[in-house]
């Protein structure tokens, strides 16, 4: 039986992470999902992370076959999806033996224990029942006959055994949502909603829902801390609270995407290669609404090409994939480039080099990003720092390649694409309208003449009357465009490529510390999907009285104003990167600063307390 | 009621830089013809092109143009034509760009059919790089790069376009210049795909590839130019047909006065039996619309 004083225990006043590990096939990401709007209904604030396996349709019961879903929530900013979990429900032995790892001392360990039968055991790779050792004496223990208690639930229904057998997510939903003190109507409303067509299927997830959450109060479960001190402070002073959703990177990189269609009313046309991690913003995409349609080419090389014959044409020409499809890209990068013309390349990077670990994010294309192409070819690169900052590089990214006539690469990645938090979407009246350099015939049109400011040239689309031109990958002239081998001129635009790029840096915002003051022992400067997991490692040393400072940065390339300045103020400068130190790299060869490289190459986000562990070495040395 | 536009109209400022003699001039005269008679204004015609010799079709014609990169013409004409659908849209290309590097993109543009017409100047070699064997240059074919000759089996562009599914394909001759005009305009007036292959002589690198077939005085006896509807005929005397050996699936030259007229095949442009044996068929060498699909 469950030891109520060590479950109150945990009852501090910080976020709590739960974990689900099942098989592929028992609904874990369902069950998670569910949970989180539970969560966000809850007013707590949250991030999630699904780990799934590679495969499509592992063997059930295999170690490779084990899906999971992880959730961090409470009061606090949360940043991460948790480190480690205080809470772990496994739906057999294989999720179990996999993901014991994750759960703290002490924690809550459910298993279904119907399922440590010889034959699940076996697929498990163990010898012996884990749950006749002694893991009570590490964890909380609770060992529930989940799936003999979920067809007892739905005996009285007309439903085969293995229906009755798939309803068990929804059965541990209750009995979770018991321990956290969420109300289950809401999901009885969405499982009535989602399966209206099937009767059957939505009497027994109901059914089972109810049994869950009957059985957790008749086990008289300790309850873990209610959602009474995880509700978010002062949410709910003004009025109606805002309407609160969850987002994935994915989700809001969409939404991103549709923003930029109505804010620089144009279309937007989405070209794509399936890949692994980037196909699911094809999904989001495809249903063609809010101006963005989507064309899934024959390849990558054909994808890149036609987004930009799309904005050559007038319309806003997106492409997205992963690593290696970013290397067949390169090529058709030149070209825009060389035309000068917007595009908008999203590379959701996962574990390389080839097909590596496609499932698993990685930081390691950004030197790909900057430099990767023939010939001199600066491209402006930005990465989004979380989830919902999915939204807001998009409609910046458009902003500059429309604004500057270039390509620019958005670099996410397969941690940023999966996990997912609750945001207030944001008012996409209120964006800066996107409008691009238009020329008329009367100014003595020149399609290579430039903007005194941006040095962007015109954007001047086939079908514009009277203003016909012809432009291509060869060298132009200055201004006039027409094809030139001169080699001054050929300096001259390299030089006005490049200057057009570096005035970024000053048109846009500064380097900013994003945690901490602008002066110290130690400065963290991280990009892209590892913002959590430094922010929260930065804000525990400084809880510890230590001078560590967090500087993460959104633009890659050019870098941003004011940087060097940043970094002088700080003794030591450490940059933590999912790569071998790319970043670092960089910065050093720009800055000339002894920037030293944090580098992990697991597949795996930043945990964050191997992260001040690895900051406080740093200090120490 | 505007002026009728001229070919001059389509004629841009920017001095033509192909070799003496080239089938590209006469290609581009063909062309300025359509698009005037045509009549859509320059402003709404666009052409893109890969890159070889002839993808600097672009920069001498007065319409937009969009020069890219090598193979990749179909792909960025696609999105250019899901961008504005409402604009002619041409692709131009040489034999390398699309069937060697650019390949799959010919193949899926067909399949997919938008409404694009794709100019393949089929001229069997590399020009533009100096002379190397093409997807197209037949065996046995010198080269810098095959000094002792090709050994590869070449591509048959018709029989690959009918492969990949396209909707329309036809076939002419750079020199031919009352055919050559009927087969584009019949590829503009194609909704979907139009798949045009263009037999170009190169006097530089592979001269008179196509010998006897665009030869004035043997073009009579070696080619055979289709009419919707009509009976294969060809010959000087017109005294030569096709007949249809539908057990082998081929098309066979006969003298007329041994089978008679009503033996003959009839040209019939849907029918796609016919098409693949017209495709495969090398004498004589068929031009005009090979097929068309049913219904389009
Ligand atoms: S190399 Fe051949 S194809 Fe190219 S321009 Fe000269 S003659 Fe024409």
């Amino acid at each position: 039986m469950l030891d109520t004083s060590r479950s109150r225990a945990s009852s501090r006043a910080g976020p709590l992470v739960v974990r689900f590990a099942g098989d592929s096939g028992d609904g874990i990401q369902l069950l998670g999902a569910e949970f989180s709007k539970s969560t966000a209904d809850a007013d707590t604030g949250f991030m999630t992370f699904p780990d799934y396996p590679a495969e499509i349709r592992a063997p059930a019961g295999t170690l490779f076959g084990v899906s999971a879903f992880q959730i961090q929530f409470g009061a606090d900013e949360i940043l991460t999806s948790g480190d480690a979990a205080d809470v772990l429900v496994a739906f057999n032995p294989a999720a179990l033996k996999s993901n014991l790892h994750v759960l703290k001392r002490g924690g809550l360990l459910i298993v279904d224990k119907g399922t440590f039968e010889r034959r699940g055991l076996q697929k498990a790779g163990l010898d012996e029942n884990p749950l006749d050792g002694d893991l009570a004496a590490s964890y909380q223990l609770l060992p529930l006959d989940i799936t003999a208690q979920t067809l007892e639930a739905l005996a009285a229904l007309d439903i085969g055994r293995k229906q009755a057998v798939r309803a068990k997510n929804f059965w541990v939903l209750g009995l979770i949502f018991w321990l956290f003190d969420r109300d289950p109507a809401k999901t009885e409303g969405w499982i009535a909603r989602r399966f209206a067509a099937d009767m059957s299927l939505r009497e027994a997830n109901t059914t089972a829902l109810k049994a869950g959450h009957a059985f957790a109060e008749t086990l008289e479960l300790a309850a873990f801390p209610g959602v009474a001190p995880t509700r978010r402070a002062g949410a709910r002073e003004h009025g109606a609270p805002p309407a609160r959703e969850i987002v994935s990177g994915t989700q809001a990189m969409a939404l991103g995407i549709r923003a930029v269609a109505k804010r620089a009313e144009r279309d937007v046309l989405y070209c794509s290669y399936p890949i692994t991690p980037a196909s699911a913003l094809l999904h989001a995409l495809a249903s063609g609404e809010g101006g963005v349609r989507i064309f899934q080419a024959e390849d990558e090389i054909a994808a890149a090409c036609a987004a930009i014959g799309a904005s050559y044409a007038g319309a806003i020409g997106m492409t997205a994939s992963s690593g290696p499809g970013l290397s067949l890209k390169t090529e058709a990068l030149g070209l825009a480039v060389s035309c000068e013309l917007p595009l908008i390349v999203i590379d959701v990077q996962r574990a390389g080099p080839s097909t590596g670990m496609p499932t698993k994010p990685e930081q390691s294309d950004l030197t790909l990003a900057i430099h990767g192409r023939h010939g001199e070819a600066p491209v402006p690169v930005l990465a989004p720092a979380t989830p919902e900052d999915c939204f807001a590089i998009m409609v910046e990214a458009a902003e500059i390649a429309i604004s500057a006539m270039t390509p620019v690469i958005v670099l996410s990645d397969a941690y940023l694409a999966n996990a997912a938090s609750d945001w207030v979407s944001p008012d996409i009246d209120s964006l800066p309208h996107l409008a691009g350099l238009v020329q008329h015939p009367q100014d003595g049109f020149q399609p290579f003449a430039r903007d005194a400011e941006t040095l962007a040239r015109p954007w001047v689309a086939p079908g514009t009357p009277g203003l016909a031109h012809r432009i291509g990958g060869l060298e132009k002239e200055a201004g006039s465009g027409h094809i030139s081998y001169d080699p001054d001129n050929h300096a001259e635009m390299v030089r006005l490529r490049a200057e057009k790029i570096a005035r970024l840096a000053g048109r846009r915002a500064a380097a900013e510390i994003s945690t901490g003051d602008k002066t110290g022992d130690l400065l963290v400067v991280g990009w892209g999907s590892t913002y959590g997991a430094i922010r929260k490692a930065v804000q525990e040393l400084r809880a510890e009285g230590r001078a560590v400072s967090h500087l993460h940065l959104r633009q890659l390339w050019p870098l941003p104003g004011g940087i060097d300045k940043i970094m002088s103020g700080f003794k030591k400068i450490v940059c933590p990167e999912l790569n071998s130190g790319q970043l670092a790299g960089i910065l050093r060869g720009e800055l000339l600063l002894p920037v030293e490289p944090l580098t992990q190459v697991t597949g795996q986000p930043f945990r964050v307390g191997d992260l001040k562990a690895q900051l406080e070495r740093r200090l120490e040395s | 009621m505007n002026e009728p536009l001229r070919p001059a109209d389509f004629t841009s400022d920017q001095e033509v830089r192909w070799c003496p003699g080239c089938g590209d001039y006469a290609i581009l005269k063909a062309m300025r013809q359509v698009l005037a008679e045509i009549g859509r204004s320059p402003d709404e015609v666009v052409c893109v092109s890969g890159i070889g010799c002839a993808a600097r079709f672009p920069y001498y014609l007065s319409t937009y143009g969009f020069h890219t990169i090598h193979g990749r013409a179909a792909a960025i004409a696609s999105g250019v034509k899901l961008a504005r659908p409402e604009l002619d849209v041409w692709v131009v290309g040489g034999d390398g760009d699309f069937l060697a590097i650019g390949g799959n993109h010919t193949a899926h543009v067909l399949r997919r059919d938008a409404d694009l017409n794709l100019l393949l100047f089929n001229n069997a070699i590399y020009g533009l790089t100096k002379g190397q064997a093409s997807p197209t240059s037949p065996i046995g074919t010198q080269t810098p790069s095959s000094p002792a000759g090709t050994s590869e089996q070449p591509v048959n562009p018709p029989l690959f376009a009918l492969g990949a599914g396209a909707s329309f394909i036809a076939r002419s001759i750079d020199a031919r210049q009352k055919h050559l005009p009927e087969i584009l305009k019949r590829a503009h007036q194609h909704k979907g795909a139009s798949f045009v292959e263009i037999l170009q002589n190169c006097p530089v690198y592979n001269d008179g590839v196509f010998g006897p077939i665009t030869d004035k005085q043997e073009g009579p006896e070696t080619v055979i130019e289709l009419e919707d509807g009509a009976p294969m005929i060809f010959g000087r005397d017109r005294d030569k047909g096709l007949v249809f050996n539908a057990a082998e699936g081929r098309l066979e030259a006969v003298r007329v006065e041994e089978v008679g007229e009503a033996a003959l095949a009839r040209h019939m442009p849907e029918n796609a039996a016919q098409a693949f044996a017209l495709a495969r068929l090398a004498a004589p060498v068929p031009i005009g619309v090979l097929y068309r699909r049913a219904g389009d």
